[in-house]
Parts: C-alpha cells; sequence; structure tokens
C-alpha cells in the first residue's frame, strides 16, 4: 500500500517535471511574486516528500519485517523521551526555516506603496466591473462562451469558460495596483499566472498589485462561491506593451463616445426588440431565465409581472437602480442608453407582455445623466 | 443491532419503545451509529451525484443552482450528521465499558441528545422540497451569500443546526461527566485508554464551539428576520466579521472530527502490533497542545480576505507550530509499529491506511498553511483534496476501523475478514482515485463549487468521478458485512482480538445489556 503511495507521489513529481504543459502542477506564473510562491511552493512539498519518505519507509519496514506471519515477536520497548524530544524538536527547527522566507514574500505582496495605474474591479454577480481610476474607462466584463457550449449543443471552444466580452487591458512592466471591492456578496479575484488572489468583499476594499513582465492573455476564475453562476465568471487580462496599451486606451474611449450618440438616432419597436433580446441574454438572463419565468422565491417572473406591465417609470427605475439589498443590482452603469431602452422595451413585449410600449434611447440618456 | 443484548436481571424493553425511551448507553450508541451510517450514504449520494455532473465538462445531469445546494448539503450532511455521530455512537458504546462504568453519567440526557438529530435533519433535508430549494451558500454560508442573497430555506437550515448544535452540547457534556466521575477505582487520568482520553478533549472543544456556532447563526437569523446589520455592509456590518466568528468555531470543529479517530486509532495499531501504544504520555499531551492551538488559528482559512500583514504572520506561524504535536502523534504510531508483531485484519488495515492518508492530509495542510501559497491554493480543488484527505481516508477511515475493531464485542460475533478486506480494499483504492488528482486539478487552477469546468481539467475530473462510484458502492460491502456480523458471524471469545488490552475486553461477548454493575479494580 504504502509503494502505491510512494508510487503515485512519484507520478506527481514525474508528471510535474516531464510535462510542464500537462498542468499537474502550480503555474511559475509571469510576476516575480507568482515565481517566488512557486518556489516556496516546491520547497515545502520536498520537505513533505522526504518527511514521508522517511516516516512511510519506517512503516513499510515494519510492514514487511515486524508481521507475526514472519515470526517476528514484538519487542517491549515503548517509551523514550530522547527520542520525542527529537522529534519535536527537529521538525520544529524546519517549520522555522521554512517560516522565514515564505514571511519575506507575504511582506513583498504586502507592498501596497504608489503604483503606475490603479484599476477598480468591483466583483457583481456574476460578472467583473473594472473601472480605470485615471482614465475614463469603465467597463464590464462577463463570461462570453455561448450557453449552447455549456449545454452540449455545440462544440466546446478551446478557452471554454475561459473568455469573456471585455477583456482587461493592462501595460506591461508597469506597477498595476487592484482595488477591489464587491456591489453584493463576496467574490475572489483570482489570475493564478499573477499569483494575485483577493477576496472582493462589499464595503471593503482590497488591494493587490502586479508587475508582470511578459505581454500575453491570461486567464482566472472566482474563486469564491458567489450564488448561482459563480462557475460562469472567469477574468481575462491582456498585457499589452505601452505603446499597444495606450492604442486600446484611445480606440476604448472613440468606441464610448460611438455607443453615446447611438442614443440620439431614433429606434423604432421592431430594433429595440431585437436588440433587447440580445442585451436580456447577456444581462438578465441568468436570473429571470429564458422564458422570463425567472427562479421561484429566488428570481421574479418578468413575464406577468405587474412591474414589466405596469407603469413605465416604476420598470425604469427598478433596472436603473436596482432594488437594494437583493440580487436586482443596479444596472444604470453597467449598460449603454440603448442597451437599457432596449432591455426594458423588450421585457415590456416578450413572453405575452404586449404592452406595445416603446421605451427610447433617449428617454433613458436623460435619466442617466 | 438485537442480537447485542444479552438478557440480564432487567433486559431492555422489547419493539419501538425499547428505542424511543432507552437511557442505555448501548442502545443509544447503536442508534447513533445507525443514524450516521443512513446519513454517510445520504451525503455520498448527494457527492455521487455532484461527481456525476462533474465527470465531463458542460452541464449534463443538473443545474448551477442545484449543484449548489448539492454541495452545501454535502457537507453539512457528512459534517454535522455523518461523522460527529458516528464518534459520538462509538463513545457512547465504548467510553463506559473502557472506563469501567455501568453506562453513561446521565442516561436521560443522552436520549435526549440522540433523539434531536433525526428531527434536526428532517428539517435540514425538508428544505430540498421548499419554494426557492435547499441553502445553497456553502456548508461555510459565507454572509452576505446565506442572508441577503439565500433563499427563504435558510430559516430551517439556522434552527437545523441550533437543535445540532443543543445535541453536541448534551453529548459532550454527559463524555465529560463520565470520564470525570465514573471512572472504576484505579483508573487514573494517566491510565486512560487514548480514545477516552481524545474524547474528553474533544468534548471540551466542543462545549466551547459550538456556542459560537449558534451564536453565529442567531446574527444570521437577525439580520434575515430583524432588521439588524450584523454582517449587512450596507447597513454598517462587517461581512468578514461572520468568517471570523464562522471559523472560531470552525477550525476546532475540523479537531473534532478528528481528535477521536486519532484516539480509535491509538486503540488499534498496539492491538495488532501485540505491544504497547510507544510514548502515551506525548501522546496525551500532542492532543491537548493541537485541542489549544486549534482555538489561534482560524484565520488560515482568511488569508485572502485582506487581513493585515501581520495577521497573516500570525496564524502562518500558529498553523505551522499544529504540525508539531501532529507529528508526534504519526512518529509515536509508527514506533509502535516498529518491532512489534504484526497482523492485519480489517481494524488495522483501516488504521494503517489512517496513518499513511492522513498524513498526506497533513502534508497539505502543512502546504496551505505557507500564506504566501495560500493565495494560489485557497478555495481551490487542492483544498478540496486536503480536507478530504483528513475526513474521509482520516476520519471516516478510522470509524470504520473502530466498527471492525468493536464490532465482535457488540454482538458477539465476528464480522467476515474476507468481506471485510474486500471492503478495505475497494475503499482505499476507490478513495485515492477520488481525491489523489483534485491535488493535481487543483494546483492547475480548477476553484472548487462549481458545476463545470474548463477543459484542460477534464481528464482528472473524469478520473475523480470514477474513484467516487467505486468508493460509494464499496460501502454497501460494509452495510452487508456488518448485517451478516450480527445475524450469523462466528462466536466471538472475550477478548477477541489476540494482542487486545483494556477493560472493554474483560466483559463477554456480546458485552451485557449493564457494562459493569460492579466496578472492576484497575491495578
Ligand atoms: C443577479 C440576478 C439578477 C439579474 C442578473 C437581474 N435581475 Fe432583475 N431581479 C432580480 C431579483 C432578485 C429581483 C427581485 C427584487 C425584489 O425583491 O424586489 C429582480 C427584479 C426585477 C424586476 C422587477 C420584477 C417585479 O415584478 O418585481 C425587473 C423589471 C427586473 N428585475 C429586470 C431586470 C433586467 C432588465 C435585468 C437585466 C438587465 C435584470 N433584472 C437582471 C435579480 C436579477
Ligand atoms: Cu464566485
Ligand atoms: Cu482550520
Amino acid at each position: 500500500m504504502e509503494k502505491l503511495l510512494l508510487g503515485v507521489s512519484g507520478l506527481f513529481l514525474f508528471s510535474g517535471r516531464a510535462h510542464a504543459d500537462w498542468t499537474v502542477n502550480l503555474t511559475k506564473g509571469v510576476t516575480e511574486i507568482s515565481r517566488e510562491i512557486y518556489d516556496l511552493h516546491m520547497v515545502i512539498f520536498w520537505i513533505c516528500v522526504v518527511i514521508g519518505f522517511i516516516v512511510f519507509g519506517v512503516m513499510l519496514w515494519s510492514v514487511v519485517y515486524h508481521r507475526k506471519s514472519r515470526g517476528a515477536k514484538a519487542h517491549n520497548f515503548h517509551e523514550s523521551l530522547v527520542v520525542e524530544i527529537a522529534w519535536t524538536v527537529v521538525p520544529f527547527i524546519i517549520l522555522i526555516a521554512m517560516a522565514v522566507p515564505a514571511t519575506a514574500t507575504l511582506i513583498k505582496m504586502y507592498d501596497n506603496t504608489e503604483a503606475d495605474l490603479d484599476i477598480q474591479v468591483t466583483g457583481y454577480q456574476w460578472k467583473w466591473r473594472y473601472q480605470y481610476l485615471a482614465e475614463d474607462i469603465d467597463f464590464f466584463s462577463s463570461l462570453s462562451t455561448p450557453r449552447e457550449q455549456i449545454n452540449n449543443t455545440q462544440e466546446k471552444s478551446t478557452d471554454y469558460l475561459l473568455e469573456v466580452d471585455n477583456p482587461l487591458v493592462i501595460p506591461v512592466g508597469k506597477k498595476v495596483r487592484f482595488l477591489l471591492t464587491a456591489n453584493d456578496v463576496i467574490h475572489s479575484w483570482w489570475v493564478p499566472e499573477f499569483a494575485v488572489k483577493k477576496d472582493a468583499i462589499p464595503g471593503f476594499i482590497n488591494e493587490a498589485w502586479v508587475i508582470v513582465d511578459k505581454p500575453g492573455v491570461y486567464r482566472g476564475q472566482c474563486a469564491e462561491l458567489c450564488g448561482k453562476d459563480h462557475g460562469f465568471m472567469p477574468i481575462v487580462v491582456e498585457v499589452k506593451s505601452q505603446e499597444d496599451y495606450e492604442q486600446w486606451l484611445a480606440e476604448f474611449k472613440k468606441a464610448d463616445a460611438l455607443k453615446s450618440q447611438a442614443a440620439e438616432k431614433s429606434w423604432n419597436l421592431a430594433d429595440l426588440m431585437a436588440t433587447g433580446e440580445q442585451v436580456y441574454s447577456k444581462a438578465c438572463l441568468a436570473c429571470h431565465q429564458a422564458n422570463g419565468e425567472g427562479v421561484p422565491s429566488i428570481f421574479p417572473a418578468l413575464k406577468n409581472s405587474a412591474v414589466a406591465l405596469g407603469d413605465e417609470a416604476l420598470h425604469i427605475d427598478v433596472v436603473l437602480n436596482g432594488v437594494s439589498g437583493t440580487a436586482m443590482q443596479a444596472f444604470k452603469d453597467q449598460l449603454s442608453a440603448v442597451e437599457l431602452a432596449a432591455v426594458i422595451t423588450y421585457e415590456r413585449n416578450a413572453w405575452g407582455n404586449k404592452t406595445g410600449d416603446i421605451v427610447t434611447p433617449a428617454q433613458i440618456a436623460e435619466l442617466k445623466k | 443491532m438485537n442480537s447485542s443484548v444479552a438478557t440480564t436481571h432487567h433486559g431492555p424493553a422489547s419493539g419501538l419503545s425499547r428505542w424511543l425511551y432507552t437511557t442505555n448507553h448501548k442502545d443509544i450508541g447503536t442508534l447513533y451509529l445507525w443514524f450516521s451510517f443512513v446519513m454517510f450514504l445520504t451525503g455520498g449520494c448527494m457527492a455521487l451525484l455532484i461527481r456525476a455532473e462533474l465527470f465531463q465538462p458542460g452541464l449534463q445531469l443538473i443545474q448551477p443552482e442545484f449543484f449548489n445546494q448539492m454541495t452545501t448539503m454535502h457537507g453539512l450532511i457528512m459534517v454535522f450528521g455523518a461523522v460527529m455521530p458516528a464518534f459520538v455512537g462509538l463513545a457512547n458504546w465504548m467510553i463506559p465499558m473502557m472506563v469501567g462504568a455501568p453506562d453513561m453519567a446521565l442516561p436521560r440526557m443522552n436520549n435526549w441528545s440522540f433523539w434531536i438529530l433525526p428531527f434536526a435533519f428532517s428539517m435540514m433535508l425538508s428544505t430540498l422540497f421548499m419554494e426557492g430549494g435547499a441553502p445553497n451558500f456553502g456548508w461555510t454560508f459565507y454572509a452576505p451569500l446565506s442572508t441577503t442573497y439565500a433563499p427563504p430555506s435558510v430559516t430551517f437550515f439556522i434552527f437545523a443546526v441550533h437543535m445540532m448544535g443543543i445535541s453536541s452540547i448534551m453529548g459532550a457534556i454527559n463524555i465529560i461527566a463520565t470520564i470525570l466521575n465514573l471512572r472504576a477505582p484505579g483508573m487514573n487520568m494517566m491510565k486512560l485508554p487514548l480514545f477516552v482520553w481524545t474524547w474528553l478533549i474533544t468534548a471540551f472543544l466542543l462545549i466551547a464551539v459550538m456556542p459560537v456556532l449558534a451564536g453565529v447563526v442567531t446574527m444570521m437569523l437577525m439580520d434575515i428576520h430583524f432588521g439588524t446589520s450584523f454582517f449587512n455592509a450596507a447597513g454598517g456590518g462587517d461581512p468578514v466579521l461572520f468568517q471570523h466568528v464562522f471559523w472560531f468555531f470552525g477550525h476546532p470543529e475540523v479537531y473534532i472530527m478528528i481528535l477521536p479517530a486519532f484516539g480509535i486509532v491509538s486503540e488499534i495499531i498496539p492491538t495488532f502490533a501485540r505491544k504497547k501504544l510507544f510514548g502515551y504520555p506525548s501522546m496525551v499531551y500532542a492532543t491537548a497542545s493541537i485541542a489549544f492551538l486549534s482555538f489561534i488559528v482560524w484565520a488560515h482559512h482568511m488569508f485572502t480576505v485582506g487581513m493585515p500583514l501581520v495577521g497573516e504572520v500570525f496564524f502562518m506561524f500558529a498553523t505551522m507550530l499544529i504540525a508539531v504535536p501532529t507529528g508526534v502523534k504519526v512518529f509515536n504510531w509508527v514506533a509502535t509499529m516498529f518491532r512489534g508483531s504484526l497482523t492485519f485484519e480489517t481494524p488495522m488495515l483501516f488504521a494503517l491506511a489512517f496513518v499513511v492518508l492522513f498524513t498526506i492530509g497533513g502534508f497539505s495542510g502543512l502546504m496551505l498553511a505557507i500564506a504566501p501559497a495560500d493565495f494560489q491554493y485557497h478555495d481551490t480543488y487542492f483544498v478540496v483534496a486536503h480536507f478530504h484527505y483528513v475526513l474521509v481516508p482520516g476520519a471516516v477511515f478510522a470509524i470504520m476501523a473502530g466498527a471492525y475493531y468493536w464490532l465482535p464485542k457488540w454482538c458477539g460475533n465476528y464480522y467476515s475478514e474476507t468481506m471485510g478486506k474486500v471492503h478495505f480494499w475497494c475503499s482505499f483504492i476507490g478513495v485515492n482515485i477520488t481525491f489523489f488528482p483534485m491535488h493535481f486539478i487543483g494546483l492547475a487552477g480548477m476553484p472548487r463549487r462549481i458545476p463545470d469546468y474548463a477543459l484542460q481539467f477534464a481528464d482528472f475530473n473524469a478520473v475523480a468521478t470514477v474513484g467516487a462510484f467505486i468508493f460509494g458502492f464499496s460501502q454497501l460491502i460494509f452495510l452487508y458485512n456488518v448485517l451478516h456480523c450480527i445475524r450469523k458471524g462466528r462466536k466471538a471469545s472475550d477478548e477477541v482480538w489476540e494482542g487486545s488490552h483494556g477493560l472493554e475486553w474483560t466483559l463477554p461477548s456480546p458485552a451485557p445489556y449493564h457494562s459493569f454493575s460492579e466496578a472492576p479494580q484497575i491495578k
């Protein structure tokens, strides 16, 4: 049995080294901290392996050589102060030796001093919001894997469940500080390659930082159970060179401006319904369900709901400002005026909710000011 | 276990009332053990459903909402319904026999502490059929997911937890009273069998922390129904406070589930090594130190909540320190085996597997204690692997070992050794196939509590699912073996095992309805 175990742990080591891309081991990551953590991880791992070999070795020895069927007679010793002291003190010393570098790394991780770029990260059920504090940039990032793939009616893409509509973009080699908080429940922002995992807690602002040394796309997930779609709120970070990053900034701002212009053109019911359906499936479907019937006792139905059929102003208020103390979030900052108008119009006219009402983007744009 | 009863001058009542009104420690022990086995199978079915969903990427069998209910209920049922009652059952059966007492010190309370449990768990399980579904916020029920954002059934969950807590506290008081007051003359503290010692310490842990659990769920209740804001940031409350209070209960709880296991293994290994336990006093001191340390390490579950640096460092050191007394225990077990005369009956096999696999769980625990590394491990399958190693081949294997070890004393018959060995090997292989790959997927980056996962985790998840089914179904062998043993096993001698030691083996097999009507003399 011990043989088997040693075999298994041997396999662990072997596969860890020989097929690095088979990912049975921790990533080395792309930051100084992540490499230090990897080293700590390997050191403590090897310490465990060595102790394991000794302890299980003695055990195996006894199992093989001191078995009654071999005629082994029990010896009568059952006490030794020296031995007891030895195996108390030696592990203690090993632990101190381990605690010192671990503390050093911890101190480095806690160095939250001046950064080149501050980004506020807010966890929402079930998406992330990124606000670049020095720039006028604010957007949401949510899963882009189509439902069909999750429900197995379509082939799964390589980045299944690890892809988002709007990735976070940061420059390479710069100290980027994340200020983490949450809007509803606790989430945890984790990108393994950065060795950054920090809880995003409502009412708190936590800090974490990275200096990434290689451009690339890095993927992570929410690590703290945050409700139904906890498994479906990935994180994607694109790390770009300074020029590419600046170009991205410029393009982002241009696209933003275009969006607000769209609110000024006039929209008819069919167009709003088409856009609304898309927005609905992206932003509302997780809770209120595709058929608008919700989940009993948790997420109310919108089909035949008093709000969706009743006063327009109330409906708009619920969607824009949310219902505090419930899972219904404020969508005012999450969606553009067009998207908001479209989704509200959609809710008032879908699933047999035939109000015929049109909520116009201009109307919402006014309220958003 | 009807046949376990030798009718003496006044034996048990007959029929259902025997079980309802019983104040007999053996009957109550039996009730606890059967209850925990039923819960073990119930929680096990939930685990299999979870594993079946995770067999392949994509959603196949259940939806995320129900998946979360399953992970939550699985955890709660296994912790509070399977492992804890099983240990209390063993304590009920064995402690009076081990200390030379006629029964538990507080027999009527004993009856009550058991009979609360079926009601508590019926209430808990009934939430599955309520509108909005069962609790879905994980067995750690972090606020505000479990308060502001919880399904309506959370109130029933809170009351169920209260009832379990009352049951545990009463059980603990009873055990302490029995050990301190009913020892036979000459049985001084340093002669107590280790199972009794570990339970004594566990009972104090229970009394210390169950009220904390009751406190935290009461605060939740207030937040949900009475407008307080203990954990609600919008009302000036503090969601992190929840975690501090919860883990102040939660970490000692971990030791509540493992100390009695240490005790069982410390009984079994000397028997089958035919050698006295090595370092008895150091075993006692190690247990006490672990219990003490268990109160000052709780925040190692919270390294990522954003504690100040000194907090992180303190909890890292304290947690690493626990490895020392735990190591002492493992070393002592190995030294007991060394130069013994070993045989490998089923209880010994489970005990040996316990030592090895629990130690592996201890190693991953040590890795998790390294705070900077924990930033990578936290809330991943690495943690899932860790605590399943200490709880399944740890606590559960020890319970199995204890059941096989004492079964002949309980019902007067031997179980089938062949079936026992088959059960052992299936469980052993199943457990490792299930949980070892979880180390890999955890390190590779798979978060826990997700119903669906990225493609690179697919292979190991499939393997783990296969293992889970092997492990799960092999427990039916155990059930069959126990029933077989009760009904028509081979007659057991009083000593039962060649190397057995201790008062319980001086009683006839099966043990009489009242253990020691006259106190035995201990030399
Ligand atoms: C995280 C889950 C969640 C998401 C996502 C969500 N809602 Fe809601 N919604 C709720 C909950 C919970 C309520 C009930 C609030 C209450 O208790 O009053 C609600 C209520 C509503 C209501 C009022 C219904 C009634 O009859 O009282 C409307 C309208 C609504 N949501 C629209 C939307 C729209 C539009 C979106 C997408 C842009 C959306 N919701 C996204 C959870 C959600
Ligand atoms: Cu989450
Ligand atoms: Cu702990």
